[in-house]
């Protein structure tokens, strides 16, 4: 009977992951987000340019500092997950490496949001 | 998955639309295409920011390593090609978020928004290194 359905009777229903628009909206709110964050990330860079080991600590723990750093990193990284993402849907075709890789830019992105988190947050308290 | 001889044969007939090499290259499509690498190499720059933080708060020496490797001849030329890619994506970003309300569609305005976009983010970069290099001084 399988052959009896049209190529198209086939895939419909299977193409889409109902999910486009939701990923659409996160990269927008994302990326509004990090305009200001980024111009903030760059100006923070700037100032610490002739900044020693114990400026740089005492910049970096001032809360409005800590809080800013803290949320360039976070919604960068959400950001970039999602463009990530984006980038291996359209060039990987292989299942296994897809869902493979699929998770390897999940793994990076908590690994990385994690150990920065954990930096700034023991700058921040003193550690 | 049983297929008959007849799906096969629809399957390797069916025209395919050209892909990208045969378009001659234009203002928007380079745009595109650079959007997509910069933000490639944003992803694998933000280890930089990461690798930069966990170095302040571990120890003086890891630190002045950091500092040290980031302020070499190559660490600079990493870093001016870091905000140059920042600010071609941030730029770049601004023009989608343009589109998104419907405005600059028009063939012209897009070509020459693209255009912008790719002095702008040599600008943008030109100046952030000449106050760092006013700064560092």
């Amino acid at each position: 009977m399988a052959q009896m359905q049209t190529p198209l009777r086939k895939v419909r229903g299977l193409g889409s992951a109902k999910d486009g628009t939701a990923h659409f909206w996160r990269v927008r709110v994302t990326s509004v987000a990090l305009v200001p964050l980024s111009l903030f990330a760059i100006g923070l860079v700037v100032s610490l340019i002739d900044a020693g080991y114990a400026e740089t600590r005492a910049v970096l723990a001032q809360p409005i500092v800590a809080l800013l750093l803290g949320l360039f990193v976070v919604i960068s990284l959400d950001h970039m997950r999602s463009g990530m993402e984006e980038i291996i849907q359209d060039y990987v075709h292989g299942e296994l490496a897809k869902v493979v890789l699929l998770m390897l830019n999940l793994f990076f992105i908590i690994i990385l949001g994690a150990a920065s988190i954990f930096a700034l947050l023991k700058i921040a308290f003193g550690g | 998955m049983s297929k008959s001889t007849a799906t096969h044969a629809t399957q390797r007939n069916r025209p395919l639309s050209p892909h990208l090499q045969v378009y001659r290259l234009i203002p928007t499509m380079l745009m595109s295409i650079m959007h997509r690498i910069t933000g490639g190499a944003l992803y694998f720059g933000m280890l930089l920011i990461a690798w930069w933080l966990i170095a302040a708060s571990t120890s003086e020496e890891w630190f002045a390593n950091a500092q040290w490797i980031l302020g070499s001849w190559v660490g600079i030329l990493v870093l001016i090609g870091f905000s140059w890619a920042l600010f071609f994506h941030l730029l770049g970003g601004l023009r989608h978020l343009l589109w998104d309300t419907g405005y600059a569609m028009e063939k012209h305005t897009a070509t020459m928004l693209a255009r912008a976009t790719m002095a702008g983010s040599f600008i943008l970069t030109a100046l952030l290194w000449g106050v760092i290099s006013f700064v560092a001084a």
